[in-house]
């Protein structure tokens, strides 16, 4: 027997709810667990001491706080431009060859690359070949890594995605080829470049793996990216495997949460004041 | 009447497939020289040699001469951005840079090196009036240009050429996405502008071919059929093909 078209509506319509709700559910119970164990752990002198280290599970997440920031602004520092500026390239220079498409194919795999490979490349590259030993700028070196092909793919995207209409408008009106880029294309793609560097500070913020093996993990204060360090995932970690200060974990976890969560709400206010400015009112 | 334009056994390829053969065409100034013909026919594509617009398509190719005031605008040496300056295009889609009005007319001049803002300010009113549009959205200089009507927006592209101080403008089909009275709009700020430049443009539309123009071309299958003045294709046809066209027998 065939279903009537308003009861297949129906159906469609309690699967798909049914499936938003299970999900949003999910997140909702992870956060509420974490905040509801964590918190009570948070106040001024968890955020302005440092954690004790080792085995002991005492003490505060300040030098893990400054580590994260470090790493954060290292890695964008690097993987941004670069990311940014290859993604313009494929989208905009390199022709459709055999060369840019291994090139493509590539970057699309490297995305794929579990981080602790990314890890332990650059553990060999960076903390032993080129000497630099454990420290935070070996942990954000290999973040880059990690980060660079998901910028470049999702800065591609945007960048294909503006009309052809607009290129050529600029272009018949004598502008250059990289006037109409940079004035045309790069300000109509801004949101989905917006949301690649927004995917790659959360990125930076949870990664662990790959830092596990290149920046060390000292609990001490950094001073400078040379020193041996940890971000608050990394300390996380440290604290859920080698201690039974669980609450402490939990509470940096909330810590991490209410961080990406600021960093997005930032990163989202720029760029919207961004976009008012270069494209006008509605 | 001098001659602005002219081409010279006009050939253009797409890859293999010849889309343009031997188009030799003059275009007078200060007047507005219509093309049409089926879809297919090449009328675009030859509109898009003027301004050498089809260079940005890959594996294409163009033989013969275009010339712009006697000078080969496809010889070695000619500068594209120049050659753009002097030849501006409206396209069929309008096309506003998400930009604000006033941003969207003052982007030529800009990339030109100027930005003096008293300047700037003058030749987007100047060019906003010659649109005329000045008068609709005078008080949303502002606001995206995105954000006002399809024939506002086609009216600010027009803009946006006209700030450039073009000699020739190319419009590709510029009402084909417009409704009626928008589309009555451009046709009468065509005939203004005339005084000042030299029009072609491409159009689907027989009868907007007919109440605008003062020459019509006839393309089909990459060739230019008939070449005349418009009073005279329309009325009397030499060849056989212009005149099933244009009585509706096929296209």
């Amino acid at each position: 027997m065939r279903l009537s078209p308003p009861v297949t509506q129906k159906m469609a319509w309690a699967a798909c709810w049914a499936a938003a709700f299970f999900a949003i559910a999910a997140l909702l119970t992870i956060i509420i667990y974490v905040f509801a164990r964590g918190v009570g752990e948070i106040g001024w002198a968890f955020l302005s001491t440092d954690p004790i280290g080792g085995l002991s599970g005492q003490g505060g997440i300040r030098s893990a706080i400054v580590g994260t920031i470090y790493i954060v602004v290292l890695t964008l520092a690097m993987a941004a431009p670069l990311g940014i500026g290859a993604g313009i390239y494929l989208a905009e220079y390199a022709g459709d060859n055999w060369f840019t498409r291994i090139v493509r194919w590539v970057i699309e795999t490297l995305a794929g690359v579990p981080s602790i490979v990314f890890g332990l490349f650059g553990f060999a590259l960076f903390v032993i070949a080129l000497n630099l030993s454990f420290c935070i700028l070996a942990g954000a070196l290999t973040l880059a890594c990690l980060v660079l092909p998901t910028i470049i793919r999702t800065t591609e995207e945007a960048i294909k995605a503006v009309p052809q209409g607009h290129r050529e408008g600029s272009l018949a009106l004598g502008a250059t080829k990289w006037q109409t880029i940079r004035h045309v294309v790069l300000p109509a793609a801004m949101p989905g470049i917006v949301t690649a560097i927004i995917l790659a500070i959360g990125r930076s913020v949870e990664e662990t793996a790959c830092l596990y093996v290149t920046m060390g993990g000292s609990a001490n204060m950094p001073i400078t990216p040379l020193d041996n360090g940890r971000t608050l995932s990394l300390h996380l970690f440290y604290l859920a495997m080698n201690t039974n200060a669980m609450e402490k974990a939990l509470a940096t976890g909330v810590m991490l949460i209410i961080i990406i969560v600021i960093i997005n709400a930032i990163t989202r206010w720029l760029s919207s004041r961004w976009m008012i400015r270069m494209q006008g009112r509605v | 009447m001098r001659k602005k334009m002219n081409t010279i056994d006009l050939d253009f390829y797409y890859g293999k497939n010849q889309a343009l053969k031997g188009v030799n065409l003059g275009i007078n100034e200060n007047e507005i020289t219509a093309l049409i013909g089926p879809s297919g026919c090449g009328k675009s594509t030859f509109l898009r040699c003027l301004n050498r617009m089809n260079d940005i398509i890959l594996q294409s190719r163009v033989e013969g001469r275009v010339l712009l005031d006697d000078v080969d605008i496809y010889q070695p040496g000619v500068d594209v951005v120049e050659l753009r300056k002097k030849v501006g295009m409206v396209f069929q889609q309008p096309n506003p840079f998400p930009k604000s009005i006033y941003e969207n007319v003052a982007y030529g001049p800009r990339r030109l090196g100027l930005h003096n803002r008293g300047s700037l300010d003058n030749i987007v009113e100047k060019s906003l009036r010659d649109a005329a549009l000045w008068d609709e959205i005078k008080e949303d200089l502002g606001k995206s240009g995105l954000s006002i009507s399809g024939g506002q927006q086609q009216r600010l592209c027009i803009a946006r050429v006209l700030a450039v101080e073009p000699e020739v403008i190319l419009m590709d089909e510029p009402c084909s996405a417009l409704d009626p009275i928008a589309t009555l709009k451009i046709e009468e700020l065509m005939q203004d502008l005339k005084k000042n430049y030299t029009i072609v443009i491409v159009t689907h539309n027989m009868q907007q071919a007919a109440r605008v123009s003062d020459w019509t071309g006839f393309f089909l299958l990459g060739e230019l059929v008939e070449y005349g003045k418009t009073s005279e294709l329309f009325s009397i046809p030499k060849d056989k093909r212009t005149e099933d066209y244009i009585t509706g027998r096929f296209g």
